[in-house]
């Protein structure tokens, strides 16, 4: 036993046999390092079940809608009292249809058509947009004036709200948007059976509208789909072009080293200076048309290049250099090494690179807003050219709206974004998982 | 210490022609000089090795002669270095056709990720050798059975090369070198990665191919390069400091930083 002259103090106490090495200090600082990261995870999924439950709860509801089913005469006093229809095709087109709605909600619960504030109260029941659901089926088959048939028509958005719950009936009458009256009207259809509750497909197929209950993000998903094509069309060849270029051929000075800066900072650029620079290029200088997806498109590419960019970079980067010597050495151009190995190895890279990318771009709202894609946009935009709003820009206006259908609206909206997300998402990891590393 | 010397001799005419001329070969890496004024012969249907420690320029020296070294940034070589009469650096030489001419094997075994199949048939197709489908199986698996490989894989010919072993994807990379027909094989550290039993396959291989490529090959063991080569140079700190007939390095170098380095004194 050396120890003994080296150490004579430790073999003093036969507890000290072991040396010091630190161990409990090491065991205490790692167990406080495990705790806070633990307590880091906890604090972020917290605020994401927060996010979630709170949009959620809201948003919901907002993917049934209350739809009131009557039979509904189609009155030839009121559609065309004076039997013109087969020579003026106008007259079907500007009839009373709210009139006709009215009356067959009335007519159903049995309302003394004298009685001017139940036959109001009847009428509010239904939406406005029931005027252009009856117009279409008469226009549809003008013989069926004069008859009868069940339709069923929204309900207006005050009265799907309170069909919700979500009007306080505790409030004075005269200060809630819904009448006692309207609520007594609605309480009688529900005893007849006429009001159900359906997935609300016009929150995903109508256009804009003022009333939360024919509104819808129809033209939204129209006009993101037409944008990410055109991101997708512009941005990926552009940006793997010029990944490429700069990873595989350009020589290292002093002009690509300036490029790289500013591919990186281009990627840190505000969303909304893309915007400016599109209004100022594309619209003023170009003269595109306003509110267009092809100009929302071209803007989101500039801001799409940068994230493109970097993510193909890696990709390359990451293919090991044992393949690109192997290819020189077999006498491979530098094209063929590229195209034939390289590019290959780094395809699942690129493409999870250019979906996280388009997922960006999907969720951008502030540059949109500069080329008038804030726009109150009614018709399905036929081709990219034609004015159109995008989804988060949807959203945005509908937060500014006042009716309470439209904050659940809001939250739906969001959550049909969100979902739109997680499959980008969902699907970059996928390719990811799916292609790794096959060297 | 007991070298086993390869016994056989260059199959090649004493005064044949060289086949690689390397005259006053100088390599820089950026501002520093990695090779000083190589002079060296490559005997046609001979195997050369390149001998020395690490850091001493042999593998410099290797990847110069089939422009390699091009693909390093701020790489610069001076001197002159012909193939047969060609001088590899005018530039009226194209690499891709060089490197057609002179193939390489690397250090660690690089297979592409794709089949076996496609690894030996990529040369072939893109250097025009073959043409149709069955010239490319004709090339494919005569490469592989020059490689010693063809009864390993012919059954799995559609299976990815990187799922052989360390020694059979070594073998693999050789079938691919061979595939393109070039005149002179490099090898730079070709059994470094593998088990003695995969080397000795290998240097078997190698002792065959002589009689159809001429041969460069690195080699850290003084024990393989004098199994397989003919000639022998030596390399010190970027300098060559010896070359000649392997037994006569082997057994009598001239110089003392040879001697003291087979004698295991110095690196």
């Amino acid at each position: 036993m050396t120890d003994s002259a080296l150490a004579p103090s430790a073999m003093a106490a036969p507890a000290a046999q072991r040396r010091d090495f630190g161990l409990k200090r090491r065991h205490a600082s790692e167990a406080r390092f495990r705790f806070y990261g633990i307590t880091a995870i906890v604090i972020g999924l917290a605020f994401l079940i927060i996010l979630f439950v709170s949009i959620i709860s809201k948003g919901y509801t907002a993917f049934v809608q209350t739809s009131i089913t009557v039979p509904v005469e189609f009155s030839e006093q009121i559609i065309d009292k004076n039997n013109e229809r087969a020579t003026d095709p106008l007259k079907l087109r500007a009839a009373n249809y709210p009139l006709v709605a009215r009356n067959a909600v009335a007519a159903f619960l049995g309302i003394d058509p004298t009685d001017k504030a139940a036959m109001k109260a009847a009428g509010d029941l239904v939406s406005d947009s029931s005027r252009v659901q009856l117009r279409e089926i008469v226009q549809a088959d003008p013989s069926i004036v004069g008859q009868t048939r069940t339709v069923t028509l929204l309900a207006s958005g005050d009265i799907d709200s309170a069909n919700k719950g979500q009007i306080d009936l505790s409030v004075a009458e005269a200060n809630r948007k819904v009448s006692d009256k309207q609520l007594e009207l609605l309480n009688q259809l529900k005893e007849k059976g006429a009001v159900s509750m359906p997935f609300n497909w016009g929150l995903l197929t109508f256009g804009a509208s003022s009333r939360p209950e024919s509104a819808g993000l129809g033209v939204a998903l129209i006009g993101s789909l037409f944008m990410m094509l055109v991101v997708l069309i512009v941005s990926l060849p552009i940006g793997v072009a010029a990944s490429i270029y700069l990873e595989e051929f350009a020589r290292k000075n002093r002009f690509t080293d300036l490029i790289e800066v500013n591919i990186n900072n281009l990627a840190a650029v505000p969303s909304i200076v893309f915007g400016l620079l599109g209004l100022a290029v594309f619209i003023n200088f170009f003269g595109m048309p306003r509110s267009a997806p092809i100009v929302g498109g071209l803007v989101l590419s500039l801001m799409t290049l940068p994230t493109i960019i970097i993510a193909t970079r890696a990709a390359l980067r990451s293919v090991p250099p044992s393949i690109r010597t192997a290819a020189l050495g077999v006498g491979a151009s530098k094209t063929q090494m590229v195209f034939d190995h390289v590019l290959p190895l780094a395809v699942p890279g690129i493409l999870t690179g250019t979906i996280i990318g388009l997922a960006r771009a999907l969720g951008e709202t502030a540059p949109l807003l500069l080329i008038g894609m804030v726009a109150f946009v009614a018709d399905m935009p036929q081709n990219p050219l034609q004015p159109a709003t995008a989804l988060p820009v949807q959203i945005f206006m509908w937060t500014n709206e006042a009716e309470r259908a439209f904050v659940e609206r809001t939250s739906g909206a969001i959550i049909v974004l969100l979902v739109f997300l997680a499959i980008m998402n969902i699907t970059a990891i996928v390719l990811r998982r799916r292609f790794e590393r096959r060297w | 210490m007991s070298l086993d010397i390869a016994s056989s001799q260059a199959s090649a005419p004493r005064n044949a022609p060289p086949k690689m001329t390397g005259d006053k070969v100088c390599v820089f890496y950026g501002a520093k000089q990695a090779l000083f004024d190589v002079d060296l012969k490559v005997e046609q249907y001979s195997v050369t090795s390149l001998i020395g420690p690490s850091g001493c320029g042999k593998s410099t020296f290797l990847r110069s002669l089939n422009r390699m070294n091009d693909t390093i940034d701020g790489c610069r070589v001076t001197g002159k270095i012909s193939l047969d009469t060609d001088d590899i650096y005018d530039p009226s030489i194209d690499v891709v056709e060089l490197r057609a001419r002179v193939g390489m094997v690397f250090q660690k075994p690089n297979p592409f990720p794709k089949s076996i199949y496609e690894n030996v048939a990529y040369g072939p197709r893109i250097h025009g050798l073959a043409r149709t489908k069955s010239d490319t199986d004709e090339i494919v698996h005569s490469s592989l059975r020059r490689a010693g490989l063809w009864n390993e894989v012919k059954d799995r010919l559609n299976e990815p090369g990187t799922g052989l072993s360390g020694g059979q994807q070594q073998r693999l990379c050789i079938a691919r070198a061979i595939a393109t027909r070039p005149e002179v094989l490099l090898m730079d550290e070709p059994c470094s990665a593998l088990d003695p039993i995969a080397t000795a396959v290998i240097e078997e291989l190698i002792d065959e191919l002589r009689e159809n490529f001429t041969i460069v090959i690195v080699t850290h063991s003084m024990q393989q390069a004098a199994r397989v080569s003919q000639k022998t140079a030596f390399f010190h700190l970027g300098k060559l400091i010896e070359e000649g007939k392997t037994e006569d390095i082997f057994t009598n170098p001239k110089n003392k930083q040879t001697q003291d380095y087979i004698t295991g004194r110095i690196g």
